[in-house]
C-alpha cells in the first residue's frame, strides 16, 4: 500500500493547511462578535 | 465604465445570469440522459444496437452532466452571487470570471462528445481523458482566483460562512482532481493512471468520496447557508453552530473514503479507518442539517404559501436522511448486504436528487427572478408544480431502489442447505423488473418537473431584462 506514503502525508498537510486557517481566522478576529454577522446577510440588497 | 479609476457600482451578475441559465438547460439535459439509462435498463434494445448509445457510454455521460454540468454550473452561479453581495464588491476579474464560464462550459461540450465515442479514463466521475482534465485545472485555478480575489477585497470585515465553504470546496477539488488524474498520456485521448492496482482503486475513492464530500456537499452547504436565511428572511438559527459546523466537517472528511473499498484488496485496517470516519461524519452532518431547519423556527408557517421556501427545506431534510444512511452503509456489516446493489443507487439519489437538486432549484428559483429585474418567477404555480413532481419524483425513485437493492442483497447471499446458491444471478436481475419499471417513473417525474422549470425559468428571462444589481454604500461596520 505505498499509495498510503502519498495520501496520509497529504492528509496531515492539508490538516495543517486548515489548522493555519482557523488559526488566521481566529487571530484576525473572525469570530469575535459574531451572532450579528447572521442577520448582517439579510439587508445586503 | 470609461474612468478607469472609476470604482464599478454594481456587481457582476453577467457571469451569474450566465451560468443559472446553463445550470437549467444542462439540468434538462443531464436527468434526460438519466431517464433514457433508466429505461435502457428495463429495456436493454434501447440502445438501439448502436455503440454511442449503449448504457456503458451513457451512464458517465450522465453523471458528469449532473455532478459538474448542472451542480457545477449552480455552483459558479451561487458562489459568485453569494460572494460579491457577503463581500460588498464586484467580482475580482471580470475578464477571469467570463473565461471561467466559457471554459466550464468548453469542458462540459468535450464531456458531450467524448464520452458517447468511448474516450474514457474508467475511473468513476473522474472518466474524462487527459487532455479535457488539463482545461478543468486551467479553469478551477482560474476560478480559485476570481473566487480568493474578491475575498481579498473585500469591504466588509467579516467573511460570512457561506464564503468558507464554498472557499473549501474549490480548494479540495483543485486538489483531488490534480492528484486523482495524475496519468501518462498514450495519444491524444488515451492515458494510463499513474497508481496501479489496488493503489489506483484507493486514490480513486479518496477522490471520489471527497468529491462528494467537497464539491457535492461542502459546495452546496454555501448554497443552504446564504439562501435559507435569505428566502425565510431570518439569520441562520445559530451562527456560532454554523461556523463549528464548518471546521468540524472540514477537518473529517478526508479519510472516509475507504468506505467505498470494503471486502476488496484495500488492506482491513484501511477499510475500518474509513469506516470510523464515515461515522464521525454523522455529527458535523446533522448539526448544519439542524441548524438550516431550525432556521425556520417562529416562521414554520411561510412553508405554506412559499414553494422555494419548501424547495430549500425540504433539500435539508434528504440531507439529513442521506448523511444518516451514508454512515449505516458504510459499517461492514450494513455494506456486506447493501453492496453492489441499487441500495447505493437509493442513497446516490436522495443525496443528489433530494439535498442536490432541490438546493439548487430552490436557490436558482431565488436568483434568476433578481438577475433579470423582476420581483418573482413568471409563474408560482410552476414553482408549485415543480416542488410536487420533483418530491414525488424522488420518493418513487429511492423507495423502489431501497427495496430492489436490499432484496438483491438478501437473494444473492440465500444459499440452499447443501451449500449451493438458491438464486442464479438472472433470476435476481428478473426480480428487480417492476422496480426499475417505478424508479423509471420517479426519474420521468423528476425530469418532468426541471421542464417546467426550464420553461418558467425562459419565461421570466423574456418578461424581464437582465439586470446587475448596485452595490450598497459601505455599511458602517463595527
Amino acid at each position: 500500500m505505498d499509495i498510503l506514503f502519498l495520501l496520509i502525508p497529504l492528509s496531515v498537510v492539508l490538516v495543517l493547511i486548515i489548522l493555519g486557517g482557523l488559526w488566521w481566522a481566529v487571530y484576525q478576529g473572525q469570530f469575535e462578535d459574531i451572532e450579528q454577522e447572521g442577520s448582517r446577510i439579510l439587508d445586503d440588497d | 465604465m470609461s474612468d478607469k479609476n472609476m470604482q464599478p457600482t454594481v456587481y457582476n451578475d453577467t457571469v451569474v445570469r450566465q451560468f443559472s441559465i446553463m445550470a437549467v438547460v444542462w439540468g434538462v439535459v443531464g436527468m434526460l440522459v438519466g431517464v433514457i439509462i433508466a429505461a435502457q435498463l428495463i429495456w436493454p434494445e434501447l440502445n438501439l444496437g448502436l455503440p454511442w448509445t449503449s448504457y456503458g457510454r451513457l451512464r458517465p455521460l450522465h453523471t458528469n452532466a449532473v455532478i459538474f454540468a448542472f451542480g457545477g454550473c449552480t455552483l459558479f452561479a451561487t458562489s459568485y452571487y453569494v460572494v460579491q453581495r457577503t463581500c460588498q464588491v464586484r467580482l475580482f476579474s471580470d475578464k477571469l470570471a467570463t473565461f471561467t464560464f466559457w471554459g466550464w462550459q468548453l469542458v462540459i461540450l468535450a464531456a458531450a462528445i467524448s464520452l458517447p465515442l468511448g474516450y474514457t479514463t474508467a475511473k468513476e466521475y473522474a472518466e474524462l481523458e487527459w487532455p479535457i482534465d488539463i482545461l478543468i485545472a486551467i479553469v478551477w485555478v482560474s476560478y480559485a482566483i476570481v473566487f480568493f480575489g474578491t475575498i481579498a477585497k473585500r469591504k466588509v470585515k467579516h467573511i460570512y460562512v457561506a464564503n468558507w465553504f464554498f472557499a473549501s470546496f474549490i480548494i479540495a477539488v483543485a486538489i483531488l482532481h490534480i492528484v486523482n488524474s495524475a496519468e501518462v498520456p498514450a495519444g491524444w485521448m488515451k492515458s494510463y493512471s499513474a497508481y496501479a492496482g489496488v493503489q489506483d482503486a484507493m486514490v480513486e475513492w479518496w477522490y471520489g468520496h471527497n468529491a462528494v464530500g467537497f464539491f457535492l456537499t461542502a459546495g452546496f452547504l454555501g448554497i443552504m447557508y446564504y439562501f435559507v436565511p435569505k428566502q425565510a428572511e431570518r439569520p441562520v438559527y445559530s451562527y456560532r453552530l454554523s461556523i463549528v459546523h464548518f471546521w468540524a466537517l472540514i477537518f473529517t472528511y478526508m479519510w472516509a473514503g475507504p468506505h467505498h473499498l470494503h471486502y476488496t484488496a484495500l488492506p482491513d485496517w484501511t477499510q475500518t479507518l474509513g469506516m470510523v470516519f464515515s461515522l464521525i461524519l454523522l455529527a458535523p452532518s446533522w448539526g448544519g442539517m439542524i441548524n438550516g431547519m431550525m432556521t425556520m423556527s417562529g416562521a414554520w408557517h411561510k412553508l405554506r404559501d412559499d414553494p422555494i421556501l419548501r424547495f430549500l427545506i425540504v433539500s435539508l431534510s434528504f440531507y439529513g436522511m442521506s448523511t444518516f444512511e451514508g454512515p449505516m452503509m458504510a459499517i461492514k456489516t450494513v455494506n456486506a448486504l447493501s453492496h453492489y446493489t441499487d441500495w447505493t443507487i437509493a442513497h446516490v439519489h436522495s443525496g443528489a436528487l433530494g439535498w442536490v437538486g432541490l438546493i439548487s432549484m430552490g436557490s436558482l428559483y431565488y436568483m434568476v427572478p433578481r438577475l433579470f429585474g423582476m420581483k418573482q418567477m413568471y409563474s408560482k404555480r410552476a414553482i408549485e408544480l415543480h416542488f410536487w413532481m420533483a418530491t414525488i419524483g424522488i420518493v418513487l425513485y429511492i423507495s423502489s431502489m431501497w427495496i430492489a437493492g436490499v432484496m438483491e442483497g438478501l437473494m444473492w447471499r440465500a444459499i440452499n442447505t447443501d451449500g449451493t446458491l438458491t438464486y442464479t444471478f438472472v433470476e435476481v436481475v428478473k426480480a428487480t423488473h417492476p422496480f426499475y419499471m417505478v424508479r423509471l417513473l420517479g426519474g420521468v417525474l423528476y425530469l418532468g418537473g426541471m421542464v417546467v422549470m426550464l420553461w418558467n425559468v425562459l419565461k421570466t428571462a423574456s418578461s424581464g431584462h437582465p439586470t446587475d444589481a448596485a452595490i450598497p454604500h459601505l455599511v458602517a461596520h463595527a
